[in-house]
């Protein structure tokens, strides 16, 4: 599928000038010092890589073909815990509302992320670098600092929605309560993530050749026409890139349930995200081999998802063309 | 949900002041005259105690009230042999999953740690504590109110030394109350339900059943006598929380929040301490450490307040629940047990240190010697009008019913509380099948953890 994509650059020619080995010998003692030095930079990475990530994922591996129990020790289960999870309603449950999430949040995001791209880019808003800043600002703030802050304005009683609506004389509608509480959480997630994925689709289109929009011009194109035909079309592998980072943020999603738990405790339930699950099966559960199988069954469904997502509008994409 | 308060947890105990043990920590030589169940401790000479204590030695120790460093140094000081590294791996929740991840891979734990009594059954079952009888543990017993060392013993051992507790009383708003035109506190739960509804008149709640916290509940099953958890300390596990007593329980707040009577707010969050600031509550069924922790967010409210104890299930009783306050626990990793069951035994037992906890940590004490010193008793309090708190919790200290005990899994009782009894209150929804649902989920956590459950 690479072909596809803008991708496909310089890796072939490189590729092919290694092949020929008339001379070997010679280029071979040259290429041999040289995998040597390439080796010995890339070693320290390597090992730690190895030692901080490859080895502790082997190791979670394995202990998500365990079972360990109180009473009675460990047992090697095979596919049990995977089994279990594929059957698991609280898992199945938070999957289940993130696909939701996703459903919902990921296009109104990276919409509204696209709409103040494009309006940055075409120079129209005389402040755009202190706009571009203002927008940004949420993402630095620290989810954590970030949740806390929307749980008080979230609050019932004392938050300034709810006092806005009592002093218009309105019942205030209950944002953390169980009809609402995605939907406040997308909100969250929309409000931190759109400075991000904007300045993504930015970049992408700072380095579209200006020539283009010329000729469009002169063709009588419109702004929005330009931005409809050219700009979203050519910037189409930065938006993909902001889906895929969208969709494995959005599964992964742990620090909004962790913190507004404290806040609506009954209304996040110990399993209402996956990972957020996974973590409370190995800290308070103690079942430490099933939190493993859950990690790696929502990897498992994070990538089917991701490859699907990709290769859905690549084949958009060949349609186009 | 001890990992969501834990931060304030250390503000939730009460005054202490003198101990009266400090001559035990150069007692116990064994037992000569003991019983059998100590004979090993009889090999434990008082020469091996001098010399492990006076052998430079560091130890370890895990807790996480903040100005617990004073009563550290006080050891220090007595024992300049000993060093002690204090370290807050945590409040709560990520603490005891420290202890449990450490004592595990065999290193890194402490020698000894903070432990909340409703933990200990859960490390018991993991065959992590030292069992401390044969250090001489088995000699303080007397030091203590029954209930507290049913808390830390069983069949003889003893797993960790009480420090601060938390019997279980009532807490009003005495002015919110007369305007309502109840003058005096009420002393069973009926007259509470009458005293409720008059209250409701006057736009405020006589208390919050908080929908989050299963500490509290469990206080209040704990005084009308259900035995909702049980433990053998090997693979028996008993979950009765549908009981008699327990539906009775459930059902009278049921009736309550039906009425609108009692509101059901998740507590110890910021729209909580407004409510009692505000009176919104015109009371709270809580702890010994309540009423220090009360001053510090409703101190507009001083003078106001009135302490009493529970309202109780039938007249002429007086009966109380334990709520919070923790002990100090040896883990069996150590490689210093003399030393680390010395220093639990001071820290928790001196009277020196216990007046730190009382004086500076606002620590409710366990120990009978300060419970009945006038020091602590007679202080009276401005925020409850001038009343002698202290002397009202130290007597309803000796009221707790003596027999109660926990799950070896806790961590999971408590947090699937919310998803189910919790749950239940918050939606003022019906308590009983959120009672049974709770008891179900236990049974099974139980059974798919190995063990027996009667339940």
């Amino acid at each position: 599928m690479s072909e596809t994509t803008t991708r496909g650059r310089p890796p072939q020619p490189v590729a092919n000038t290694r092949r020929p080995a008339a001379t070997r010998p010679r280029i071979g003692r040259a290429r041999r010092k040289q995998y040597v030095a390439a080796y010995l930079l890339v070693a320290p990475f390597l090992l730690v890589f190895l030692a901080m990530l490859v080895a502790p994922l082997v190791f979670s591996g394995y202990l998500s073909f365990l079972q360990t129990k109180l009473i009675g020790g460990e047992t090697f289960v095979w596919f049990d815990n995977y089994l279990r999870a594929a059957t698991d309603p609280a898992f199945l449950g938070g999957l289940g509302r993130m696909a939701l999430f996703l459903v919902i949040q990921v296009p109104i995001m990276l919409g509204i992320a696209l709409f103040f791209a494009l309006a940055l880019d075409s120079g129209r808003a005389r402040t755009s670098k202190a706009l571009r800043l203002i927008f940004f600002v949420p993402y630095a703030v620290p989810a954590v600092v970030g949740t806390l802050m929307w749980g008080y304005l979230y609050g019932n009683q004392f938050g300034p929605i709810a006092q806005a609506f009592q002093a218009l004389g309105l019942p205030s509608p209950n944002l953390l309560g169980e009809q609402n509480i995605l939907g406040s959480m997308m909100n969250i997630v929309t409000w931190a993530f759109i400075g991000y994925n904007m300045i993504i689709m930015y970049s992408a289109l700072r380095s579209i050749p200006s020539e283009l929009y010329e000729a469009a011009e002169i063709d009588g194109a419109s702004q929005w026409r330009i931005a409809w035909s050219i700009k979203i079309p050519a910037i189409r592998p930065a938006i993909m890139l902001t889906v895929i980072f969208s969709i494995i943020g959005i599964f992964q999603l742990f620090n909004e349930p962790s913190l507004l738990k404290t806040v609506a405790p009954n209304v996040i339930g110990s399993a209402f995200t996956p990972n957020f699950y996974a973590y409370n099966l190995a800290f308070v559960n103690q079942e430490i081999n099933y939190a493993a199988a859950i990690a790696f069954a929502l990897g498992i469904v994070i990538m089917i998802v991701s490859y699907v997502v990709q290769l859905s509008t690549q084949r958009k994409a060949k349609d186009f063309s | 949900m001890v990992t969501r308060r834990g931060n304030r947890r250390w503000l939730r105990r009460a005054t202490t002041a003198g101990a009266l043990v400090a001559s035990a920590a150069l007692v116990l030589s064994g037992c000569a005259a003991g019983d059998g169940g100590s004979a090993e401790a009889g090999e434990l000479t008082q020469e091996q105690i001098d010399e492990a204590m006076t052998t430079p030695t560091t130890i370890t120790y895990w807790n996480w009230v903040p100005g617990v460093e004073e009563q550290v140094a006080l050891f220090e000081e007595k024992y300049p042999a000993i060093t002690v590294n204090l370290e807050n791996v945590g409040n709560g929740g990520p603490h005891y999953a420290k202890i449990r991840t450490a004592v595990q891979a065999g290193e890194g734990a402490a020698d000894v740690v903070q432990m909340e009594y409703q933990y200990i059954n859960s490390f018991i079952v993991t065959d992590s504590l030292l069992d401390l009888a044969p250090y001489g543990a088995d000699e303080l017993e007397d030091n203590y109110e029954g209930w507290v060392w049913n808390q830390v013993s069983r069949d003889g051992a003893v797993y960790s030394i009480p420090g601060d507790s938390g019997p279980m009383g009532n807490l009003y708003r005495e002015d919110i109350l007369a305007q309502a035109g109840v003058t005096e506190a009420p002393a069973t739960w009926e007259e509470y339900a009458a005293a409720a509804e008059k209250v409701r008149a006057t736009g405020s709640y006589i208390s919050n059943l908080p929908s989050n916290n299963p500490g509290q509940l469990v206080g209040l099953l704990w005084q009308a006598g259900a035995k909702p958890f049980s433990y053998d300390g090997g693979e028996k596990v008993g979950v009765d929380l549908t009981s008699e007593k327990a539906k009775e329980v459930i059902a009278y707040w049921q009736d309550l929040i039906d009425r609108d009577l009692v509101s059901t707010d998740a507590d110890f969050n910021d729209q909580w301490y407004q409510g009692l600031a505000t009176g919104k509550y015109a009371g709270w069924v809580t702890a010994a450490w309540g009423p220090v922790y009360l001053q510090g967010y409703a101190a507009d409210t001083s003078g106001a307040w009135r302490a009493a104890p529970l309202p109780q299930w039938g007249s002429g009783k007086a009966v109380s629940g334990n709520w919070g306050g923790s002990s100090a626990a040896v883990l069996k990793t150590t490689k210093n047990p003399i030393v680390a069951y010395e220093f639990a035994k001071f820290i928790n037992g001196d009277e020196s240190s216990a007046l730190v906890a009382a004086n500076d940590l606002f620590l409710f004490p366990t120990l009978k010697s300060v419970l009945e010193s006038p020091d602590f008793t007679s202080q009276k309090a401005e925020f409850y009008g001038g009343q002698e708190v202290n002397a009202m919790f130290a007597e309803i200290s000796t009221t707790v019913d003596t027999d109660f005990d926990w799950l070896p899994y806790i961590d999971y009782a408590y947090s699937s509380f919310n998803e189910t009894l919790g749950k239940a209150i918050a939606d003022k929804g019906d308590l009983l099948a959120g009672l049974e649902a709770w008891q179900e989920v236990l049974v099974e956590y139980g059974t798919a953890q190995g063990f027996t459950v009667n339940g």
